[in-house]
């Protein structure tokens, strides 16, 4: 929206939290930095760094979470106001669950370096290199307001899922071929599925942005890269 | 959540959400076309065509001096009474033109009811206010019928319980909230089929206003209502469909959920957003 409010201390609001926003982005995309350069490096520091920094992200969800409030309470916002302030509800919650897969992945590296090193799965760190990028490139589109930035993000989750099912596959060979591998490797794999995941928050994200922008739902269905039935294998049972 | 089960859920098709099975059928009670409104060379209203659905609430909203109350106006042909002004353009009743030579314009306003911004009750008792029009319309046989009128009026405007030990009091000692719902049971008591309300709440406080909105709910079970308001807010509440003007134009109308999350038009997006007015 070009034009200003009449009411400017609402802008200041609105601007103060695309800005929280923006920099909860930032925290999330950093904690995901670190947790895949500690487990590429088996940097146990930098791991255990990046488990104590998950809690900076959920305190700065909490202060959006109740700015959220104060604004809806305060300024009844309509509109692509009421827009902007309800995506950005959503966007923290994803941020949030990004976040806390990369404290996932920091966590399993500080198991996975109490023991041998298995045979180097190059897919993790292209994974990983893939899902940063589209974080940086959804969080940018949120800045810029930019919908084709954001369709292309959620266009490219399907190459994520597609390299978490090829890795799958080449986990659970290395898994028959040596059975000691077997406790690193599911480590492993949960790591490439915690990723995986991160890169379905931010397709999340780029839904958002695009409702943000446009005021109506992203209606069409998303390309899937995944393989059912290698993806059922590690569900999470119902809670 | 179950992160497998969320994935597999497809996109509903677009079809599937456009209209919802249940929604009631739209019966158009009132439909206007390029109405325009001329004040003496002050051309006020350009072009406005709208329908008014049937037992529903149409809020008009819009700044100051955008044509809203004229064309409120317009719809009891309340215009009538200045002389300067002049009315062009098609308006219906059920089909009938209420601008048709052979209208009577009393009983077209006792079709089509008004409330205003100010609560205005008769210097008169409360009784009296109510049972003013249906004395003037010869409404009623005799004396009970007349208070079963006086009193159903009053219950449907949600004041009964409030008054019904002092009918005899005059209608100006109640609450500024209180003498708003006396002319709404005033305009009910003649039984008419639309209510017009001209920024009904403005000089009242939250909780007198809160009332009159819940009776505004009540009432459109029965009546068609067309309400001017400046609080947005309140059209937001009350209302099923909203119509922006702005400077003498109907900018845009709509489902009241969709002009105030996503309006089309970008002057309807900056006047609810409050970034100009």
């Amino acid at each position: 929206m070009a034009s200003e409010h009449i009411v400017s201390a609402f802008d200041q609001e609105l601007n103060e939290l695309k800005n929280k926003v923006s920099e909860m982005g930032g925290l999330a995309e950093s904690q995901l930095v670190n947790a895949l350069e500690a487990m590429q490096r088996r940097d146990t520091d930098l791991a255990s760094r990046t488990i104590e920094g998950d809690a900076r992200v959920d305190e700065m969800e909490h202060e959006i979470d109740r700015f959220v409030v104060q604004l809806l309470a305060l300024r009844q916002p309509m509109a692509s106001d009421l827009r902007e302030i309800i995506v950005a509800l959503k966007i923290s919650s994803d941020l949030e669950r990004i976040a806390d897969y990369a404290t996932n992945v920091a966590k399993r590296t500080m198991t996975l370096a109490q023991s041998p090193q298995v045979r180097p799965a190059h897919a993790i760190p292209r994974m990983g290199r893939l899902a940063l990028s589209m974080i940086f490139e959804v969080l940018d589109s949120y800045s810029d307001r930019d919908t084709q930035k954001a369709i292309a993000v959620w266009r490219r989750d399907e190459e994520l899922d597609e390299m978490y099912i090829s890795l799958f596959r080449e986990l659970l060979t290395y898994m028959m071929e040596d059975a000691r591998s077997i406790s690193s490797c599911t480590h492993l794999l949960f790591i490439a599925k915690n990723i995986e995941r991160v890169g379905d928050h931010a397709t999340n994200i780029a839904e958002s942005i695009y409702y943000l922008v446009e005021g109506r739902p992203l209606l069409q269905s998303r390309p899937k890269g995944g393989d059912e039935e290698y993806d059922r294998v590690d569900a999470p049972p119902d809670p | 959540m179950d992160e497998i089960a969320m994935e597999n859920i497809e996109a509903p098709p677009a079809a599937a959400i456009a209209e919802p099975a249940d929604a009631p059928e739209f019966r158009v009670k009132m439909k206007t076309r390029n109405v325009n409104v001329h004040y003496a060379e002050k051309h006020a209203l350009r072009d406005v065509s709208l329908d008014i659905g049937e037992r529903e609430v149409t809020a008009l909203i819009g700044p100051s001096g955008c044509g809203k109350s004229t064309f409120l106006r317009c719809l009891n042909r309340m215009n009538d009474t200045i002389d300067i002004c002049r009315v062009t353009g098609q308006l219906e009743l059920d089909g009938q033109d209420i601008y048709d030579a052979g209208v009577d314009v009393v009983q077209l306003r006792a079709s089509i009811g008004m409330v205003f911004q100010k609560p205005n009750p008769f210097p008169k008792s409360i009784f009296d206010n109510v049972a003013y029009g249906p004395r003037v319309h010869g409404l009623f046989s005799d004396k009970s019928d007349l208070e079963e009128v006086v009193v159903q009026s009053l219950r449907k405007a949600g004041l009964y319980d409030e008054v019904k030990d002092r009918l005899g009091d005059p209608g100006t000692s109640l609450s500024g909230g209180q003498q708003q719902r006396l002319c709404i049971a005033r305009a009910i008591a003649v039984g008419p089929e639309v209510i017009l309300m001209d920024e009904p709440c403005s000089s009242l406080d939250p909780i007198a206003t809160a009332r009159i909105e819940e009776l505004i709910d009540e009432l459109r079970q029965n009546f068609t209502i067309v309400i001017v308001t400046h609080s947005m807010q309140q059209a937001a509440r009350v209302s099923q469909k909203t119509a922006f003007f702005h400077l003498g134009d109907l900018i845009e109308q709509g489902e009241t959920p969709q002009i105030f999350t996503n309006p089309r038009h970008e002057k309807t997006q900056g006047y609810i957003t409050g970034r100009f007015g």
